[in-house]
């Protein structure tokens, strides 16, 4: 395989993860949305409803930040990463 | 004082500007002091404002095309994060956000998660791609990518209804706040909306616009969070409101068990002006079905990987490494105005309906509430009503009606806050409406301008020509904008939603499938685009004209349906027809490394 071809199979990969995390807090808890309500959440809120306040919105903004940097070793690591710039 | 290059000196020029704001803010609460009158704050809010951002407009006026369409490629990530932020939050998010999870909860708040989960796949699928293209616009990856003028027309077109449908009601929600603010009627309050809009976008395009939004976001942001954190500590609800509510949300819980949901009859609601809604739904309980929430949620984040002037914030980044963790500051600049909008719900309700608060409306006398100094104010803006129904003398929860404007706009004044805020949420909502307006305009008149009039029509015009065709489309779609906005044909959030559903229908997978399925052809994306946008647009129709709909999929929605067309069709077609050739092959693969050159060169 060619190093290119490395490379994207290592972005397609982290692509996955990073879509099963993303489909996890943004449809796969809301099918339990009722059930999850019972439950207290983070600083006394009922679950869902924290989720849907600040619980997915946070851990969206985290994942893109984990993503990205994830997506930057990889690019490193094949020596794709664009030089002298952020 | 600022030496050297400007882009260096950004910390310190926004730095200077927050604090003169907030000196401006103090200024006008000692004028308030002093005897200014509400009106006087409010005027002084909007011009003060909106003059500073004409100045930017001014400053940043260009004669280049990399600078006019892609801000030069040299905007830093944190300021494209609150560039992209204020285009993104719109006088939707700003004015009716709060609103609408105020009178809906649960099932509203799947707008929350939607318009926040999208970036996920902005981030992971599209951006840093469409970065290393080297587009100026959506279209010219589209068409570049797929190859033939007809490709990049439909995508043209796609662009064209989506971002035009949003935009009228951009210009309707500045027109509404210049209307109110200045004190004129709306139908000209909407073109002095629209001058302020195009002062922005005129000279400087992209680097015009990139600046003044950064420069709005800082008002609408300010704007937002100090009323919230003024009133929940006035009201004793906790220093930090988004930590500390879970009492307040329990206590709504706790009333809204004590009164009931009563349902009125047809007859009495004929009473209530048209547009005010009583709360009829759990505050924090799951209020809607789980498909219901999802569907919403999944169509709202589809829309936003599709929406362009979205995604052509991520064009002015210095590189694709920069345009990756730009989404994430964007996003991040967002949470802080989204994971407010739940908090001020909640204390608005409950400074409302709370019966021990001396706040609280209802259990007191009609005739008590209707001699309040506020509720008489807001009655006569059409944004309050109270009616005894039940003929009993007291309020009942079903019989207070509101806007959902007024939960924004009204709550200051009802927790007893000075004038100054109302001033201050007005110049807010005004930064929201027109930092999103200038993006929508921006996209279509440049997709038009370089896409249709310099790809297609006239390839050889020079770059003098091409800006000024450029500003001419500028001026031209935002008068025929204003003009569709004056006529208030439908409310700012059902033609924002649909603008996200068309936005989805005809652009998400051609857009997707570009990057990620070198097997995508012409033909396929074609087909995907018109199968999907006429799909979609159809089925919008059908539901709006008495259509039963299917699998639950409503007219907030119809872009599930649309894009789920234009997945077939294009898999389809293009499995059908030929492969695309080597050079197109080539040229997806380097897309999908971010070292080395641009496809597209700088100045094309």
């Amino acid at each position: 395989m060619s190093k290119q071809e490395q490379h994207w199979e290592k972005s397609k990969g982290l692509l996955m993860v990073t879509l099963a995390i993303w489909f996890v807090f943004s449809i796969g808890i809301f099918l339990f949305g009722a059930e999850m309500n019972e439950v207290t959440g983070p600083f006394g809120y009922p679950l869902t409803y924290w989720f849907t306040c600040q619980g997915s919105l946070g851990i969206f903004v985290i994942l893109i930040f984990w993503f990205a940097n994830r997506q930057e070793k990889i690019d490193e690591e094949f020596g794709f990463s664009e030089r002298g710039d952020d | 004082m600022i030496k050297g290059n400007f882009i260096d000196n950004l910390p310190k020029v926004y730095g200077i500007y927050t604090g003169g704001f907030l000196a401006f803010i103090i200024i006008m609460s000692i004028g308030e002091q002093m005897g200014m009158t509400a009106k006087v704050i409010g005027i002084c809010f909007v011009a003060f404002t909106v003059a500073i951002y004409a100045i930017i407009g001014y400053l940043s006026r260009t004669a280049q095309a990399d600078a006019y369409y892609v801000a030069g490629r040299q905007v830093p990530t944190v300021f494209n994060g609150m560039a992209t932020a204020a285009d993104w939050m719109s006088g939707a998010s700003f004015v009716a956000m709060a609103g609408g999870i105020y009178f809906k909860g649960y099932g509203y708040m799947a707008l929350l998660v939607g318009w926040t989960g999208g970036y996920v796949l902005v981030a992971s699928l599209l951006a840093p791609y469409l970065r290393k293209f080297g587009c100026y616009t959506v279209p010219d990856f589209i068409g570049t990518r797929y190859g033939g003028n007809l490709s990049r027309f439909m995508a043209v077109v796609v662009l064209t209804v989506a971002s035009f449908t949003y935009v009228t009601a951009q210009i309707n929600a500045t027109g509404t706040i210049a209307s109110v603010a200045l004190d004129i009627p709306f139908q000209y309050a909407v073109y002095v909306g629209l001058v302020s809009i195009l002062l922005c976008s005129m000279l400087g395009g992209m680097r015009g616009v990139t600046w003044t939004q950064v420069a709005q976001y800082i008002v609408l942001i300010i704007a937002y969070l100090l009323p919230v954190f003024w009133i929940s500590n006035k009201m004793g609800a906790g220093f930090f409101p988004h930590f500390m509510l879970a009492d307040e949300v329990s206590r709504i819980a706790e009333l809204e068990a004590q009164f009931g949901f009563v349902k009125n009859s047809a007859e009495n609601l004929k009473e209530v002006p048209k547009g005010l809604a009583g709360i009829t739904k759990a505050h924090s309980a799951v209020n809607a079905t789980p498909w219901a929430f999802i569907s919403l949620a999944l169509a709202m984040m589809m829309g936003t990987a599709s929406l362009p002037h979205v995604m052509m914030r991520y064009f002015t980044t210095p590189s694709v490494k920069a345009a990756r963790k730009s989404v994430g500051w964007s996003l991040f600049f967002i949470f802080l105005l989204y994971s407010s909008a739940p908090m001020l719900a909640t204390l608005s309700k409950l400074s409302l309906i709370d019966p021990s608060l001396p706040t609280g409306i209802i259990g007191k006398s009609i005739s008590e509430v209707q001699a309040i100094d506020w509720y008489q104010n807001w009655n006569q803006a059409n944004l309050m009503f109270v009616s005894d129904f039940n003929g009993n003398g007291t309020l009942e929860l079903n019989e207070f009606f509101m806007g959902g404007k007024a939960v924004v706009l009204a709550t200051p004044e009802i927790a007893g806050l000075p004038y100054v805020i109302s001033g201050l949420v007005a110049a807010g909502g005004m930064a929201a409406a027109m930092s999103t307006a200038d993006g929508l305009i921006l996209a279509i008149a440049n997709a038009i301008s370089h896409d249709v009039y310099y790809k297609i029509i006239d390839p050889k015009a020079e770059t003098a020509k091409r800006l000024v065709v450029a500003r001419v489309l500028l001026v031209v779609i935002g008068f025929a904008g204003a003009t569709i906005a004056a006529l208030e044909i439908q409310g700012i959030l059902g033609s924002v939603i649909w603008a996200f559903d068309f936005a989805m229908s005809g652009l998400f997978f051609p857009l997707v499938l570009g990057v990620w399925w070198k097997r995508a052809n012409k033909e396929g994306a074609i087909a995907g685009m018109f199968l999907g946008l006429v799909s979609g647009a159809a089925y919008l129709v059908w539901v709006r004209t008495g259509g039963s709909g299917f699998l639950g999929i409503t007219q907030l929605t119809f872009g599930i349906f649309g894009s789920a067309v234009s997945l077939v069709a294009m898999v389809v077609v293009s499995l059908m027809t030929q492969a695309p050739n080597a050079a197109t092959q080539r040229m997806v693969d380097e897309v999908r490394v971010p070292a080395g050159k641009s496809i597209l060169g700088k100045q094309h």
